[in-house]
């Protein structure tokens, strides 16, 4: 069930040969296509990076109405379809839906541009950033803050030099997460795109173009590439892990 | 310096006007971060989620009740529904076995074992789809095989099926690890002391214990089964009225440009999303009453 498929599609990779392979592999569309979904991927879990942070430590450290029902709603892109995600992310961020037309006067289109890909991944990376930096951040024993601060901290210090460092594996591990996650989308960003190539098309999308045109050794490279920046993105992530249960002992 | 700054740690209870000043600072502050945070999340999840409901009952009951009662829309949930409830039992058995091969056992290669168990969580859907195809495809591995004796799986359930067990395969597995873990096998063994087969071990402790993660890692399974999409729609061929689920339908619906319908079947997707994350809660604190006992 695991690894038949996965070693069906190496064999089928390796049926190609090497120049062949590493022609489709880095050819211009093939590459646009992996400038739009590690770029965005990457700039869309920064983003979460900072604001999971602050979400996260709002939950940990304040209480304030209607907490538990937000605290519980940051589960969403976990459970709702990436389908319905898409759908509905397309007509808010649309030129007449709600967000979308307060930004048109702006000029700033969000659905059907690359910028609707990253809110797509901004949606579906969130969730993995709370809920890795909030167990860490519940564990974190407020004397320490204290003693930083009778000692004569201010509250900036305090929190870069006290709060922030027992808290960076959690936060990279969380980036890391995310952006595996946004990396493998789909279904919610050929939904919001326009997947149009060069523009918005991203590698995920590609594949299935290429399988449409029953062009099957270039739909099996491209998701070589994509199997293989995923199990380095898995591997980062158990050392990011490794590195942060250091910290426990 | 030293007296005023214990007003911080100690603030509540200090008479010193200065820490109140500076109380009120962290109050301040306080009140920025949450906005900050509530205001984004309002962006990025609350009101794309409100619109979901807003838009399926913009034109009122009538329309919406008239789309879920359309044909396509019928056999796309009848189709949802199969798919789960033969993959949800197969991954829930596999899932067990596999939790009770990894935590009870010590072998070499079993956190290589584990990482690999995180494949399909770490791969793009769309990747996992295009294996089943490479295997059962018409040029495929056991294409021939399966033309031969004229079984189709690509372009029809069974591939469907593949690719949603694929896909959930480490829910249940991931889950449950973790309890068996940390209950240990004590009350296991002394069950088997005291006379019990292993069928009546698994029964009457095992499962008891593990009974909430099971239940949970089940849920899960169930959620991404019924709301997959990638992984399926490239297996599906996705034909209307045939080889079409929920979530198909969805973006079907949406591309024709049949946006009310499109949202009619979204709603019953979203709704299964807060069934999902209801039931997740009610768990959470079933099994943090446990802990503190």
């Amino acid at each position: 069930m695991l690894f038949l498929p996965v070693s069906a599609l190496i064999l089928k990779a390796s049926t190609e040969s090497p120049i062949n392979f590493w022609k489709i592999a880095t050819s211009p569309i093939a590459l646009s296509t992996y400038d739009v979904t590690f770029v965005t991927s990457l700039i869309a879990a920064l983003i979460n990076g900072f604001f999971g942070f602050l979400i996260a430590w709002v939950l940990v450290r304040y209480d304030f109405p209607f907490k538990r029902l937000i605290e519980a709603a940051i589960d969403l892109p976990f459970a709702l379809p990436t389908s319905v995600a898409g759908l509905t992310l397309a007509t808010v961020y649309s030129e007449n839906g709600w967000i979308g037309s307060l930004l048109a006067p702006f000029g700033i289109k969000v659905a059907f541009t690359r910028l609707g890909v990253g809110v797509a991944m901004l949606f579906i990376s969130l969730p993995f950033i709370v809920r890795t930096l909030q167990p860490v951040m519940q564990q974190m024993e407020k004397e320490i803050e204290e003693a930083a601060w009778s000692l004569g901290a201010s509250q900036w210090q305090t929190f870069w030099r006290v709060v922030f460092p027992p808290l960076m594996p959690a936060l990279l591990t969380g980036v890391a997460l995310g952006f595996a996650r946004a990396v493998g989308e789909y279904g919610s960003v050929v939904i919001v795109a326009s997947n149009i190539p060069y523009k918005d098309l991203i590698a995920s999308v590609l594949i299935i173009q290429r399988l449409e045109q029953y062009d099957y050794s270039g739909a099996t490279v491209i998701g070589v590439v994509l199997l293989g920046i995923s199990l380095l993105i898995l591997i980062a992530i158990n050392v990011l892990q490794a590195w942060g249960r250091r910290y426990e002992l | 310096m030293n007296s005023n700054l214990a007003g911080h740690s100690f603030g509540s209870g200090s008479p010193d006007s200065q820490s109140s000043s500076s109380d009120r600072k962290r109050g301040w502050v306080k009140v920025v971060l949450i906005a900050v945070a509530i205001a984004y999340l309002s962006l990025i999840l609350f009101i794309p989620a409100l619109n979901v409901f807003v838009e399926a009952f913009k034109g009122g009951f009538g329309p919406f009740l008239d789309n879920l009662t359309e044909r396509n829309f019928l056999h796309a949930v009848q189709l949802t529904l199969i798919i789960a409830l033969i993959v949800v039992p197969v991954n829930t058995v596999f899932g067990l076995c596999a939790a009770w091969v990894i935590a009870r056992n010590q072998f070499r290669g079993r956190t290589f074992l584990i990482s690999l168990l995180d494949i399909p969580f770490a791969v793009s859907p769309v990747v996992a789809g295009l294996m089943i195809v490479l295997l059962y495809g018409r040029n495929g591995w056991f294409g021939p095989l399966l033309q031969a004796a004229n079984i189709k799986i690509v372009f029809a359930m069974p591939a469907m099926v593949l690719a949603s067990a694929f896909i959930t395969l480490p829910f249940v597995a991931r889950e449950v690890i973790p309890v068996l873990e940390e209950v240990g096998s004590e009350q296991e063994e002394a069950a088997k002391t005291l006379g019990a087969n292993d069928w009546q071990v698994f029964w009457r402790v095992t499962l008891p214990n593990i009974s909430w993660g099971l239940l949970y890692g089940v849920i899960l399974t169930n959620a991404r089964v019924m709301g997959e999409f990638g992984a399926v729609s490239v297996v599906s061929g996705n034909i209307t009225g045939k080889t079409q689920t929920l979530p198909l339908f969805v973006e079907e619906a949406y591309k024709q440009y049949q946006t009310q319908a499109a949202f009619s079947a979204a709603v019953l997707l979203a709704g299964l999303a807060f069934v999902t994350l209801v039931l997740k809660e009610i768990l959470e604190r079933k099994t943090r009453i446990k802990e503190v006992e």
